[in-house]
């Protein structure tokens, strides 16, 4: 199937000469999940200015649904919702009457049964009738969202929409959008919360400096990147790794109680028994033995760093 | 063409309108009012007639076209301006519509607002002096054209303005001394010869001119420079704002 969105080698290069996206390019299926992951800065932002018009392209091409966003920008942006970041909305107007708007200006016919469903489904019905400026915080981010799915689009945006929202909202946020999801919407969230990632994504990609690091599906990234740590305690603290065991290349940590064996689960041997063995040879008494999944926070800095270097 | 997008455009920018009616509206009644006791009644009463026409009847073109100039451009200045103020211009550029549709929406909206205002301010003339129209049709035709070519200078100024400042400095320093220069309260006819020449690169003049015509069949200029003159600052306006969304200058880097 071909992709809904497809971006090839876009770059943008802004007036000034900040050069926020180098050759990317990125093709995201229709019904999944994307999370776009990346330090501030990275080019996120810009990328989905980009995908829905806001900024023009230095050089590339971007077809939404297949059509190209410049050439044929009415038929692709038809298909596209977006979520700004940051809370854009005029703070005299009724709720209702913005999210009416919306749908609108995206030329689709008036429908007040379709926006009572986006405003329920948001939990906005009661506030249908109150001012923008009257609502909370988490409640204006919803409105936005309301506005993008005013005009029933099959891809939506969403610009680190959690961002500044306090940890209930968040989880309310991300049933928003499996519920989304389950309705056949194609959704690209940029974020730079690992655990929202990691929550919510079908796939994931990575972008710092502009540039796309990898993309790829979330448990295999996991898989592949996983590193996995053992920490052992001792019966006895030691003061330094014995000989015998030098080959592993522990850390020691806890004052010497504690010693830390970092492996990869996807090697062939993970080494682990062996490790058992040399630890009795040396005369180390066992105390307890657990071990912890490096989480998707790990491989994202570790990754960031690398490329930096 | 996304027709739905202009109508939605309009219909929230006259909701705004509507919102705050009283101010709207109230405030050019009584500047108009104050217009004429002082200059139609006080200090009128001491000129006879100018072109044959008393000086209170004289003045009504010249006062109906300052109020619609100064409100075309603040309201479609403002229209544009507040979008990119509280940031939801977003939507505008990632719609599915073209600039001139965007243009389109707003401009008519302001050019509305300045109709209905102007319509007021005759309307509030007609307690205070004589009036007869002696060309009805072109006095709809010039005041209509008048909204909608300034709504549409005021749409420029609003993407050109940084901030609140700029957007009140145009109406202020330009269109203010245009219009009272532009022969509103007096006949071009009247002025020394140097400055009857430089009034002619005041645009304000063909405008105030060809309206003034309409009501009394008197001009300062011909009819047909007049409107060439504001037919041509329509198409200015409208070659400068297709050029501003094609680059998207102060819209979209």
């Amino acid at each position: 199937m071909a992709p809904i969105v497809s971006v090839k080698d876009l770059t943008k290069t802004y007036t000034g000469g900040v050069s926020a996206l180098k050759s990317v390019s990125l093709d995201i299926e229709e019904g999944e999940i994307l999370a776009l992951l990346g330090p501030n800065g990275a080019g996120k932002t810009t990328l989905i200015s980009t995908i829905c018009g806001m900024t023009m392209p230095s050089s590339g091409r971007i077809t939404v649904g297949g059509h190209d966003t410049v050439r044929d920008y009415r038929k692709a942006r038809d298909l596209i919702g977006l979520v700004p970041q940051e809370i854009w909305l005029e703070p005299f107007e009724k709720v209702h009457a913005t999210v009416a708007f919306s749908r609108g200006l995206f030329g689709k016919r008036r429908d007040d049964a379709h926006i009572e469903r986006v405003l329920r489904q948001l939990s906005l019905w009661d506030k249908r009738d109150a001012k923008v400026i009257e609502l909370s915080g988490g409640m204006k981010r919803r409105v936005l969202i309301a506005k993008a799915l005013s005009h029933e689009p099959r891809v939506l945006f969403l610009d680190e929409p959690t961002a500044g929202v306090d940890v209930e909202l968040r989880k309310e946020m991300w049933e928003t959008v499996r519920e989304l999801k389950s309705r056949g919407v194609t959704i690209i969230l940029t974020t730079h919360y690992i655990e929202e990632a990691e929550a919510m994504a079908d796939r994931i990609g990575v972008i710092a400096h502009g540039q796309i690091l990898l993309v790829e599906d979330k448990t295999a990234l996991m898989q592949r990147l996983g590193a996995k740590r053992m920490e052992i305690e001792l019966q006895e603290r030691v003061t330094e790794i014995p000989q015998g065991l030098a080959a592993y290349d522990l850390a020691l940590g806890d004052e010497g109680r504690r010693l830390v064996y970092t492996y990869d689960t996807q090697a062939e041997r993970t080494g682990i028994g062996r490790l058992m063995n040399d630890l009795q040879s040396a005369g180390l008494a066992v105390r307890d033995v657990h071990t912890t999944q490096s989480s998707l926070e790990d491989i994202f800095v570790d990754m960031v760093k690398e490329d930096a270097a | 063409m996304n027709l739905q997008a202009v109508r939605s455009i309009y219909l929230f920018e006259m909701a705004r309108t509507f919102r705050t009616i009283l101010q709207s509206i109230i405030s050019p009644v009584i500047s108009t009012s104050l217009y004429f006791v002082v200059f139609g009644a006080a200090i009128g009463s001491r000129i006879d007639q100018v072109e044959g026409v008393s000086y209170g009847a004289f003045i009504v073109p010249g006062l109906i076209m300052l109020s619609v100039l100064m409100q075309s451009v603040s309201n479609a200045s403002f229209g544009i301006y507040f979008p990119k103020f509280t940031g939801t211009i977003y939507e505008l550029l990632s719609a599915p519509a073209s600039f001139l549709e965007v243009t389109a929406g707003y401009v008519l909206a302001a050019a509305t607002k300045s109709l209905m205002i102007g319509t007021i301010i005759l309307a509030t003339a007609f307690l205070f002096v004589d009036l007869t129209i002696q060309h009805p049709v072109w006095m709809v035709m010039f005041l209509v054209l008048t909204c909608i070519s300034f709504s549409l200078f005021g749409f420029i100024i609003g993407i050109w303005a940084k901030n609140f400042e700029q957007l009140q400095l145009v109406p202020l320093l330009v269109i203010t001394p245009l219009v009272f220069l532009g022969g509103s309260f007096y006949s071009i006819s009247m002025l020394p010869p140097v400055w009857q020449t430089i009034t002619m690169f005041n645009p304000v003049v063909y405008l105030v001119s060809g309206f003034r015509w309409a009501f009394f069949g008197v001009a300062d200029v011909s009819l047909g420079l007049s409107l060439a003159a504001i037919t041509g600052f329509t198409a200015l306006c409208l070659v400068v704002i297709w050029a501003i969304f094609r680059t998207g200058w102060r819209l979209r880097d």
